[in-house]
């Protein structure tokens, strides 16, 4: 058992609670993409309560923090509650999202204290983190640059301009998780264009490549602590395989999951069901 | 003008730049892929903070934005057209929307504004940059008209801390200015030649235009407005309300948000009824094949063109 291995049982807990709240703050508004939101939640709980990442809530600009750069911020409202469970902002702010005056707004950008940039266009994160990661190695910082990134916005070309500059200069301190849930807004990423096998896309860009269940709290955590220690000289990418709307049966079952709307008794009926669990 | 004083823009600039990279270890200069004389230096002598992105424009600006969110001062260097039409929404979403929130220090180096690339076909015009760039909240443009100005900014790029534009000239070309000071870069524009009723407005390369027709024509002002962004225009205005003909000049198309409509601007808001007559390119790209002052002429935009507006419209 890894060093400091924090207690899986307690991070399965935070998902679940995560996901919870997600659905409260979708309760209040609507306008936010729920499905996308709840994909990426074990990457969002091994990052902050498996202390993967390097933050501090008080002092959002604190030079030896890690950098999480959230290139896919449609699917991070679920970001939202751990951000305040955290401190980084009052936890009443989680019953305001979307409303007039919120700090929090339909897509999290930098105005979100915890939040490095803005990111609502696709396919800009990478790039921005390869910058990022350049500037940390300059100043010899052992920061790390995490981004997070969808499969879908893999289709925009700006990312494989940055996956080919993240090799060349070799940025080792660039890890980038691909939240691979398959689905982009109106079908399978297998139907639109199909960027199977990832794996290999990556390995011949000359990046380190791992492959986890998305869901597994434990694999997940494992494997970015290792990524995070790992000492070659090419980025990092962990490929984490995960379904979208994942915890709500009713989207879990709809390749239209990104646009469905739940209806009020549906996300009652689904907080209770993860209450069940 | 003595031929030695020709002088590209992006060599004064980059010259200044190479200079100010020796003790400020916070520089960064990006390129994509693209070459000056100037830069041989820098891609030299700083091989760790020259970075040529290869041919891949909105990879450029986000690498320059994240080293701009690190603290780094970057400069990013490729062909006008490209680096804002290739690149504007790494452009407007990692510069202009994050500079409103954290200090976004980027400086885009565009080569070859307005017809600079003549021969090159519409592809490489930069008929558009002036009103696209204008359009972006916190960006500052700067358009000189000789390299002195250019070589002027380095400071100023460095100092303040906002997203600009340069849009350089691709060609030498001789100086207009003698002396340069920060009260004169800070103020963004200059009246070259006095005149009495008519006046010419001009930006970049125009401005050489401008002067050449106020050496034809007496009593013609020349004004050269090398900030398009921010304009103090209260003080623009009190130097425009003693004309009662202004003439635009721009290497841009009219009528979309360029120089003229910036000068409009302010003539609405204060409500003056000075007359205004706008040269540039009308509403369609320009496939003729020739050299600059040929595409000038084709369009209207030439000395004599201007000279014939001015004595057949104006009574001076």
């Amino acid at each position: 058992m890894p060093k400091n291995m924090p207690n899986i049982n307690e991070l399965k807990k935070k998902s679940l609670w995560v996901r919870k709240e997600t659905l409260k703050i979708y309760k209040i508004t609507s306008d936010i993409r729920l499905a996308s939101s709840l994909s990426p939640v074990e990457i969002f709980v091994a990052l902050y309560y498996g202390k993967i990442l390097k933050y501090n809530s008080k002092n959002t600009q604190w030079e030896e923090r890690d950098r999480f750069i959230i290139s896919k911020p449609h699917g991070a409202v679920s970001l939202y509650p751990i951000l305040a469970d955290l401190g980084f902002f009052d936890k009443k702010e989680l019953k305001n999202v979307g409303q007039n005056g919120s700090i929090l707004g339909g897509i999290p950008d930098l105005t979100v204290p915890g939040l490095e940039t803005i990111n609502g266009a696709l396919g800009h994160g990478l790039g921005v983190a390869c910058g990022i990661a350049l500037g940390l190695k300059k100043k010899k910082s052992n920061s790390r640059v995490f981004v997070l990134s969808g499969d879908g916005e893999l289709y925009e070309g700006a990312v494989w301009e940055a996956i080919m500059f993240a090799s060349q200069h070799h940025l080792n301190n660039l890890i980038l998780i691909v939240d691979n849930n398959k689905i982009s807004m109106l079908d399978f990423c297998k139907n639109i264009i199909d960027i199977t096998p990832l794996e290999e896309k990556f390995k011949v860009f000359k990046w380190k490549v791992k492959t986890v269940n998305g869901h597994n709290i434990e694999e997940v955590y494992k494997s970015l602590k290792e990524l995070k220690a790992e000492k070659s000289n090419c980025p990092k990418v962990l490929i984490a395989n995960t379904v979208k709307g994942k915890g709500v049966a009713e989207l879990e079952k709809d390749v239209l999951c990104h646009i469905r709307v739940l209806k009020e008794n549906e996300i009652i009926n689904a907080i209770k069901r993860l209450n069940e669990d | 003008m003595k031929t030695e004083q020709l002088k590209t823009m992006r060599d004064a600039f980059i010259e200044g730049v190479c200079q100010k990279m020796n003790k400020n270890r916070s520089i960064f200069f990006l390129s994509a892929d693209f070459g000056a004389p100037a830069l041989d230096k820098i891609r030299n002598n700083f091989k760790e903070r020259f970075i040529n992105v290869g041919i891949a424009e909105q990879n450029l600006i986000n690498i320059a934005a994240g080293l701009a969110l690190e603290g780094f001062t970057s400069y990013a260097y490729a062909i006008a057209p490209f680096i804002t039409m290739r690149a504007y929404e790494q452009i407007r979403q990692n510069l202009s929307i994050s500079s409103q929130i954290k200090p976004v220090n980027v400086n885009l180096i565009g080569v070859g504004a307005g017809l600079s690339y003549d021969l090159s076909g519409p592809s490489h015009h930069c008929l558009e940059d002036i009103s696209i760039m204008r359009l972006l909240p916190n960006f500052m443009i700067f358009s000189p008209s000789d390299w002195k100005l250019a070589k002027h900014f380095v400071n100023f790029s460095i100092n303040v801390k906002t997203p600009k534009y340069l849009r350089f000239d691709g060609r030498p070309l001789p100086p207009i200015y003698k002396k340069i000071n920060n009260k004169i870069l800070e103020k963004g524009f200059s009246e070259l030649s006095k005149g009495k009723k008519v006046c010419l407005v001009s930006t970049g390369f125009m401005t050489h235009l401008a002067l050449k027709v106020a050496k034809e024509i007496q009593n013609v002002g020349v004004i050269d407005i090398f900030l398009l962004k921010p304009v103090k225009e209260n003080l623009l205005f009190e130097q425009l309300k003693k004309y009662e003909y202004l003439i635009t000049l721009e290497e841009g198309f009219i009528n979309n948000g360029g120089l003229d409509s910036l000068i409009s601007k302010i003539l609405r808001d204060h409500q003056s009824d000075i007359r205004v007559k706008n040269f540039g390119f009308n509403d369609k790209h320009i496939f003729e094949v020739g050299d600059r002052s040929y595409l000038h002429r084709l369009n209207k935009l030439d000395e004599g063109s201007i000279i014939k507006t001015i004595k057949g419209r104006i009574k001076n």
